[in-house]
């Protein structure tokens, strides 16, 4: 396909101007003099002409599409997964086009643990407590057979990761390809779009599980 | 070379400690009286054979007695090779533990404990090394359970909830 590029004309910039301004009139509730004056507008067509020029929203939309598209992960990993989450940190697929590239060495700094490999019934602890440690809003991704279903170990010695935490998006695969992870990475973002609720608890009815102190 | 030879010649010199000897493969193997372990090793270790590279359990379900643990030892200057094995019963899976001799066979001889249940007499620090100190069972044995958590998948939904006892 042949890409034509056109310079903007005065024209058409003026134009646009002109239209801009008028959206700021007509919101204002009052109209421009002068030549530039629009046309008097009235119901449908004026409802088509603010529908076109402007965005309304809610705070809660605007924060929760902030924040789904700026995910910080915990750098974790347990296993053979994490070399594949590594590689969609890396150049060739490149997590940072959607903006989840910043990942963080600290759970306090972190709003997304992606559980890369197999757990241990003596690391679910250790998994537990970095999740408590994050602040909430936090997410969980479950990633590759092994957390999710234990896949081949399924022995004595590992727990699925739904035993002892809530997982948000579950990523199959031994291990899931980079673009797998980023797959459920994007599901996430569609989850957080939609404003789930802050608290995991909410969201899984998991009231009361509070730990006492 | 093929190990150990004059496997025979040793046994004998052990007496009745040695209760059997095995030689396959050019593998020699001495069987003995779980109660004179540290005896058969200190005997061997006079031989030449003084490192002891391998310390491993293991279980015979069904036969009895059913748990075993084998000694691989080496004796570094003839580059020779000799397993030491023996048999306890499951009902009191009790020997001596060789880590005053062999250091080496500390965390061994933890792992054997972790994984089969057999107690070592005399282990300085007797306790679990893989498995969460609160876990019940000895994991490699035969007899426990093959599966560990069973998962209900989607498509196993429906059969789950007609019949939950049935392992998927």
């Amino acid at each position: 396909m042949e890409v034509k590029r056109e310079p903007v004309r005065p024209v058409d910039a003026d134009r646009l101007r002109v239209r801009e301004l008028n959206a700021h009139q007509l919101l204002r509730g009052s109209e421009l003099e002068g030549p530039n004056r629009p046309a008097h507008l009235e119901g449908e067509e004026l409802e088509r002409y603010v529908e076109e020029r402007v965005l309304t929203t809610t705070l809660d939309s605007a924060v929760a599409w902030a924040r789904s598209n700026a995910f910080f992960p915990l750098a974790f990993g347990l296993a053979c997964c994490a070399m594949e989450q590594f590689h969609t940190a890396g150049p060739r697929m490149d997590i940072g086009r959607f903006g989840f590239e910043a990942f963080r060495a600290s759970p306090r700094q972190a709003d997304l643990i992606i559980l890369a490999g197999r757990v241990s019934i003596k690391m679910a602890p250790i998994i537990r407590r970095l999740y408590d440690q994050m602040l909430e809003p936090k997410w969980a991704i479950s990633m590759g057979a092994c957390c999710s279903s234990m896949g081949v170990f399924n022995n004595y010695a590992l727990v699925p990761a739904d035993k002892f935490m809530p997982i948000d998006v579950h990523v199959p695969g031994c291990p899931p390809r980079p673009e797998a992870l980023m797959h459920g990475i994007l599901k996430l973002r569609d989850l957080v779009q939609d404003n789930p609720g802050p608290g995991w608890r909410g969201r899984y009815d998991a009231a009361g599980t509070e730990e006492q102190p | 070379m093929p190990d150990a030879t004059g496997l025979e010649l040793l046994a004998a010199d052990l007496g009745d400690a040695a209760t059997d000897t095995v030689y396959f493969r050019n593998r020699a193997t001495l069987e003995i009286d779980p109660t004179r372990v540290r005896e058969v090793l200190a005997a061997l270790r006079g031989r030449g054979y003084s490192f002891l590279a391998s310390l491993h359990g293991v279980d015979y379900f069904p036969e009895e007695p059913r748990l075993g643990v084998h000694y691989e030892l080496l004796d570094m200057a003839r580059v020779d090779r000799i397993t030491v094995k023996l048999r306890l019963e499951t009902a009191s899976p009790e020997v001596d533990s060789v880590t005053p001799e062999w250091p080496t066979a500390d965390h061994q001889e933890r792992e054997v404990y972790d994984m089969f249940g057999v107690v070592f007499n005399g282990h300085p620090d007797l306790r679990r090394i893989l498995m969460p100190e609160d876990y019940e069972g000895h994991p490699q044995r035969r007899d426990f359970p093959v599966g560990g958590e069973p998962v209900i998948f989607t498509r196993d939904e429906r059969k789950w909830l007609e019949e939950p006892s049935e392992p998927v």
